[in-house]
């Protein structure tokens, strides 16, 4: 081969490499966009049935429930207007706790239970020490803590 | 204040200015990161949310910036090249892909390690944030591919800047991610509205790592320019009585 | 040795630190390496041009 037939085939090879890798991760990025539902979509049934999904909210405050002995576990997840009950069994990332944001993927069970096969968790922009956190919680108590039981004024029906 | 310009564009003199200026900027470089370092993983004092895991970010976030910031400047100094046709300006280009490419390549594998304990998660497939930073890293590649595959230095200038300019748009795509649309990854820290979101004591020691950074960035960047000046006018008048002085250099 | 483990996250800690050095240590020792080619092939040639005189 000559060096200039060589080059060509290298630049081919490298620009349908790149082409390849882009329509795979845009695709990808496509998939997710998609799949991730609302929880009041998925509380008014509108949700794909065939397959999984993702949904996305707030631990709800005192709703973790754990089964002695297991890695059963069943919690509820906001989105600040509706809530929907998760069951999950598995490992969980180190920050997924109560009032935290996390992000589950799994499909729609019985009873509209949403079972999830991977948990996932967000965290805000925020940085600071432990102590700076407690006593700004203990300032702006009613702020900071929204996630009650029957606060939540979800009309399902709406759209 | 032009003729100052032109001299500093002038390739035997910045050769010399780069070898004397690099040095310069590694040495508050490396003590900034020294400081930022010690502070960031021993005076820090730990996420309320995250514990000491966060300290990660002193290594992530000067990375990511980096990786954004050696694209602007690939790309606008091929801009520059393009218009007009500043032969030093397409050097810098060439000279900050690989360095880009170095920190991308850190901000990926340090969000990467951070995201497993933290999100629960390596990688995400399809996350915003994620994918357009994943992204960035094949444009390095696909810049340094383009360059490697043309012989001919200014057609290799010329169509490597196009590549630039155009990606440019990545850049934007990962800097607004993750407000655009739902990201795993958190929103702005630093440039959030109102100031930073963050503990001064953690803060200061981030500040220290993205100059450090920076300044190692630049020292690092001026000798790659000062390498790919030589290897450019490697058939100049000036080279040839540079190599063959007896100091050399 | 509390500052070590990290509070248990030592390993991802310590691991990203460490990366961060091999590579910035990598990218010099790339710079430094490509300049002394690129300068002794200028030398090479230019002192066999030289000797042909």
């Amino acid at each position: 081969m000559k060096p200039r037939q060589q080059r060509m085939l290298a630049l081919g090879l490298a620009a349908i490499g790149i082409a390849i890798a882009a329509a795979f991760t845009l695709r990808a990025f496509q998939d997710n966009m998609m799949f991730f539902v609302e929880i009041s979509d998925v509380v008014a049934g509108n949700y794909p049935k065939q397959r999984n999904f993702r949904i996305g909210g707030l631990v709800v405050d005192g709703s973790v429930e754990r089964e002695e002995g297991s890695m059963d576990l069943r919690f509820r997840v906001t989105d600040m207007a509706c809530e929907i009950p998760v069951s999950y069994v598995g490992v969980l990332p180190d920050l997924f706790r109560e009032g935290q944001g996390v992000v589950a993927h799994g499909r729609l069970g019985e009873e509209g239970v949403f079972v999830a096969d991977k948990i996932l968790a967000k965290h805000d922009e925020n940085y600071m020490a432990p102590e700076v956190a407690e006593s700004l919680a203990k300032h702006v108590e009613n702020k900071t803590a929204p996630l009650r039981d029957g606060v939540s004024e979800c009309n399902p029906n709406d759209s | 204040m032009w003729k100052f310009f032109h001299q500093l564009a002038s390739p035997p003199h910045f050769y010399r200015l780069a070898a004397v200026l690099s040095p310069w900027l590694a040495a508050p470089g490396i003590a900034l990161i020294a400081y930022g370092v010690y502070a960031g993983l021993f005076l820090a004092p730990m996420d309320y949310q995250q514990g000491d895991a966060f300290r990660i970010i002193y290594v992530h976030v000067p990375s990511a910036y980096l990786s954004m910031m050696a694209y602007m400047i690939m790309a606008v100094s091929g801009g520059i090249g393009l218009i007009w046709r500043i032969k030093l300006s397409h050097a810098v280009a060439a000279a900050a892909a690989p360095l880009g490419a170095a920190f991308t390549f850190l901000a990926l594998a340090t969000g990467s390690i951070w995201g497993r304990p933290m999100w629960g998660t390596w990688w995400e497939w399809g996350d915003p944030r994620l994918t357009s930073e994943l992204i960035l890293l094949f444009l390095y590649f696909g810049y340094m591919a383009l360059r490697a595959a043309i012989d001919d230095t200014a057609k290799a200038d010329k169509a490597s800047a196009v590549l630039a300019l155009v990606g440019v748009v990545n850049v934007v795509i990962v800097h607004y991610s993750v407000e655009w649309w739902s990201s795993l990854h958190q929103g702005q820290t630093l440039m959030k509205k109102g100031g930073p979101a963050m503990d001064p004591a953690m803060l200061y020691p981030l500040l220290a790592m993205i100059l450090g950074f920076t300044l190692l960035f630049g020292s690092l960047l001026l000798r790659r320019v000062r390498t790919e000046v030589l290897f450019r006018e490697r058939r100049t008048r000036w080279v040839r009585e540079m190599i063959l002085s007896p100091e050399g250099s | 040795m509390d500052a070590m483990s990290m509070g248990n996250y030592g390993v991802y800690v310590w691991s990203c630190f460490g990366l961060t050095l091999v590579m910035v240590l990598f990218s010099y020792w790339r710079a430094r390496l490509r300049h002394k080619r690129v300068y002794r092939d200028i030398e090479v040639r230019i002192k066999a041009l030289e000797e042909r005189e």
